[in-house]
């Protein structure tokens, strides 16, 4: 089981809250969307990532629980 | 290739293709026989599954472009526990690409049996055919032929005509599925992939239409038939789709791994030098012209050179032609050609067309092709569908084999042949063309 970041690039506006919130794996790009680096989310993020998700106004930064070789 | 024997081997598709007009019923079965149970209503459960196991061992991969194996798609959609529907892809979004239209309007019926018997295979309720709303004489030969084929009983799979719009990403998959249930008919995020719930919710194996044409084939002739042709790693013949600089442009049938000389030498030879080739379409690979007589026409043997065949598209951009004004206006129009959702795929693609431009114009900042470099990278994989990634492999192509020519631009502005009409096909306005 791992924990993975993504965002649904069709839903998000660039609003940038979570790069705000989860600068460790989040930049942003020259037009203000999400770059997403270092998946799988480490434990120690895990909080971040899901605030980072829960403020997304759009709630286009998803976080997939999979398991490992799917 | 140039052996007489595999010169008889080949057309498998096209042959019997009349000049003008449809292939009938008649005239089909003539050629190809009856279909091998299976088929129509009293098809046996056993056989169907037969033929996911042939085309497994035929080894035959998906045409539409991806070369996916069809035969993993097929049993995706077979295991599903809902009901399947299979759909027809004949879209054919690429400017470049004629080969679906001309198996649609010519050989219809090659098409409606590699559907209904991926059908049958799959166990699914029905079959959609799904082509470019212009598509007047394809949608008239589908009609002949369905009509035929209910008059003779030939067929009782239920079958049904869809027409999409004329947009480069129509036939992406997960547009396709929009389309079909009555959405926007744009790329969605996936998963879900069509196979596990697409059409009406239900798993949806759509197929792109010469690949149900070869599956017509490989159900009559078997998989050792198939690999006749082709190369180990990619047995069976392909539909090519060759334009540009070239005698007599149209779509021919090739074995993967002929050389493209041959071919070329096929079509009447090239009416100039050949400066570039285009390899896969707008989503593809621009290689230098001298490859001409060099490439072999298969995955594994353009892999080197970077290329795919993509949906079987060659063209051949003259010596005469500007190869920077050519990748501007290809380019502006992708960037027009995405579907407005992800941010990355709208912004990012027009940065780099407005780029191009410029430097086509002269009027490029120092470091602009360092820039679409950071930007094509930057839009890669960031889309709900591929459109950024093959916009930017056709770029980055374009950057490196006419790298002359862009320094040349961004000292000098426009050439001369900057004004000549543009050598790639690109539909005038396509948004316009929508409306109906």
């Amino acid at each position: 089981m791992s924990t993975n970041l993504r965002v649904n690039p069709i839903t998000c506006e660039a609003h940038g809250l979570c790069a705000e919130l989860l600068p460790e794996m989040i930049t942003l790009d020259d037009w203000g969307y999400p770059i997403i680096e270092g998946n799988p989310v480490t434990p120690e993020l895990l909080d971040h990532a899901q605030r980072a998700a829960a403020a997304c106004p759009t709630l286009a930064l998803l976080i997939q629980r999979r398991q490992p070789q799917r | 290739m140039s052996t007489q024997a595999q010169a008889v081997r080949l057309p498998r598709l096209l042959i019997g293709t009349p000049d003008q007009g449809q292939m009938s019923l008649r005239e089909h079965l003539a050629i190809h026989d009856e279909i091998p149970t299976g088929h129509g209503r009293r098809h046996k459960r056993r056989d169907a599954v037969g033929l996911v196991e042939s085309i497994e061992r035929a080894g035959l991969c998906g045409r539409g472009g991806a070369a996916f194996p069809s035969a993993v798609k097929m049993r995706a959609v077979a295991k599903e526990r809902r009901r399947g529907i299979v759909v027809a892809n004949g879209a054919e979004g690429e400017p470049a690409s004629l080969k679906d239209k001309l198996l649609l309007e010519a050989l219809p019926h090659l098409v409606l049996d590699g559907g209904s018997l991926a059908v049958a295979a799959v166990g699914a309720s029905e079959l959609i055919v799904c082509i470019p709303r212009s598509a007047k004489t394809a949608r008239h030969s589908l009609t002949q032929a369905l009509g035929e084929r209910e008059r003779e009983r030939y067929d009782s799979v239920p079958v049904r005509v869809e027409l999409v719009p004329d947009r480069y990403l129509a036939g992406q998959e997960s547009a396709l599925v929009s389309h079909l249930n009555g959405g926007p008919g744009v790329p969605t995020l996936t998963p879900p992939m069509p196979f596990e719930r697409g059409v009406q919710k239900r798993p949806t194996l759509i197929n792109n239409v010469e690949t149900l044409a070869h599956i017509a084939l490989i159900a009559r002739y078997g998989p050792e038939w198939f690999r006749e042709l082709g190369t180990p790693a990619q047995p069976g013949s392909a539909l090519l789709t060759l334009s540009g600089a070239i005698e007599y442009p149209g779509v021919y049938e090739i074995e993967h791994g002929a050389p493209l000389g041959d071919l070329i030498e096929a079509a009447g030879g090239s009416t100039s030098e050949i400066k570039a080739l285009l390899l896969g379409g707008y989503s593809g690979t621009w290689l230098p012209g001298m490859l001409a007589s060099t490439l072999s026409l298969s995955t594994e043997q353009l892999a080197p050179y970077g290329a795919v065949l993509g949906p079987g598209i060659v063209m051949a951009l003259s010596e005469e032609a500007c190869g920077v004004a050519e990748t501007a206006q290809v380019t502006r129009w992708l960037s027009e050609e995405t579907a407005g959702q992800c941010g990355p795929c709208v912004h990012g693609l027009n940065t780099i067309a407005t780029a191009i431009e410029e430097l086509q114009a002269g009027t490029a900042a120092t470091g602009t092709e360092q820039r679409i470099a950071r930007w094509a990278s930057m839009v890669q994989r960031r889309g709900a569908c591929a459109h950024p990634d093959g916009t930017v492999r056709f770029v980055a192509s374009a950057l490196s084999v006419f790298a002359e020519e862009f320094a040349e631009h961004a000292r000098h502005g426009p050439c001369a042949a900057c004004a000549r009409p543009s050598e790639l096909p690109l539909p005038s306005h396509p948004h316009l063309a929508v409306a109906a």
